[in-house]
């Protein structure tokens, strides 16, 4: 399992419902649906299904959830190449 | 004296361990699946292993553990068979791990819920599996019934 804190991320929302984040992300064109378990950023993502990730510019904005602390918005910037594998898999 | 091994393996899940019934269930549910002869891996964060370590040190109620996120990778690989689980769940995150954990295996899931919140967490699950759910916080004797009652173990 990956660690966020190698990643140049920026923590959008905080402590928020699956839910929330689902919510959160439909406000973005781009989108992408993905299954529970997706790696990406050697990252296993948690999550109710569907669970959104969304592509803003060369950003990646995608839920990181934590047993203590619940889900987190994160943003990725320059994740050309995780974008590229979403937009493969669309 | 333990039964014969079966061919079952269960994965025990522990959330955050912030309320005190967790710790209890989690050692009382692998202690009957270890008497029954079901191999148990109990997958949690560092403090929750520990929490049960110190419990249990000589492991005479459970057997493996497993870092919750290395679990989740070792699940989303493949490498982790496993033929049920069941997932202690108090909040959001809960609810999330056990979502994941039923699409990854494709294997039965019990969500056992408890704290102040069960009943409304309980309404939150979408996805198909058992719930066993009690607003029980420090007193673990209305889950450990239900348990009694679903009897996994005997399954």
């Amino acid at each position: 399992m990956g660690c966020l804190e190698s990643l140049p991320y920026e923590v959008l929302l905080s402590k928020i419902s699956f839910k929330e984040a689902r919510e959160f992300l439909s406000r973005y064109p781009e989108k992408y649906e993905i299954e529970p378990g997706y790696r990406m950023f050697d990252l296993n993502i948690i999550g109710v299904p569907p669970i959104r990730v969304a592509v803003d510019g060369d950003s990646l904005i995608f839920p990181f959830t934590k047993p203590c602390h619940g889900t987190f918005l994160i943003r990725v910037q320059q994740a050309a190449d995780e974008i590229a594998r979403l937009r493969a898999r669309a | 004296m333990p039964e014969e091994p079966t061919h079952r393996a269960a994965l025990l899940v522990m959330g955050c361990p912030k309320v005190p019934v967790q710790t209890s269930l989690v050692l009382y549910l692998a202690h009957r699946m270890k008497k029954a002869g079901i191999r148990t891996i109990i997958a949690g964060t560092p403090s929750a292993r520990q929490l049960i370590r110190v419990a249990d040190p000589d492991e005479h109620y459970t057997m493996e553990m497993k870092d919750l996120d290395a679990t989740i990778a070792a699940l989303a690989n493949g490498d982790l068979p496993i033929t049920e689980s069941y997932v202690f769940i108090h909040n959001d995150a809960g609810i999330s791990y056990a979502a994941t954990i039923a699409s990854l295996t494709h294997r039965p899931v019990t969500a056992i819920i408890f704290g102040e919140e069960a009943e409304q967490i309980s309404h939150e699950i979408t996805f198909p599996c058992t719930v066993i759910a009690e607003p029980a916080i420090h007193n673990p004797i209305p889950i450990k019934i239900k348990l009694e009652e679903a009897a996994p173990w005997d399954a």
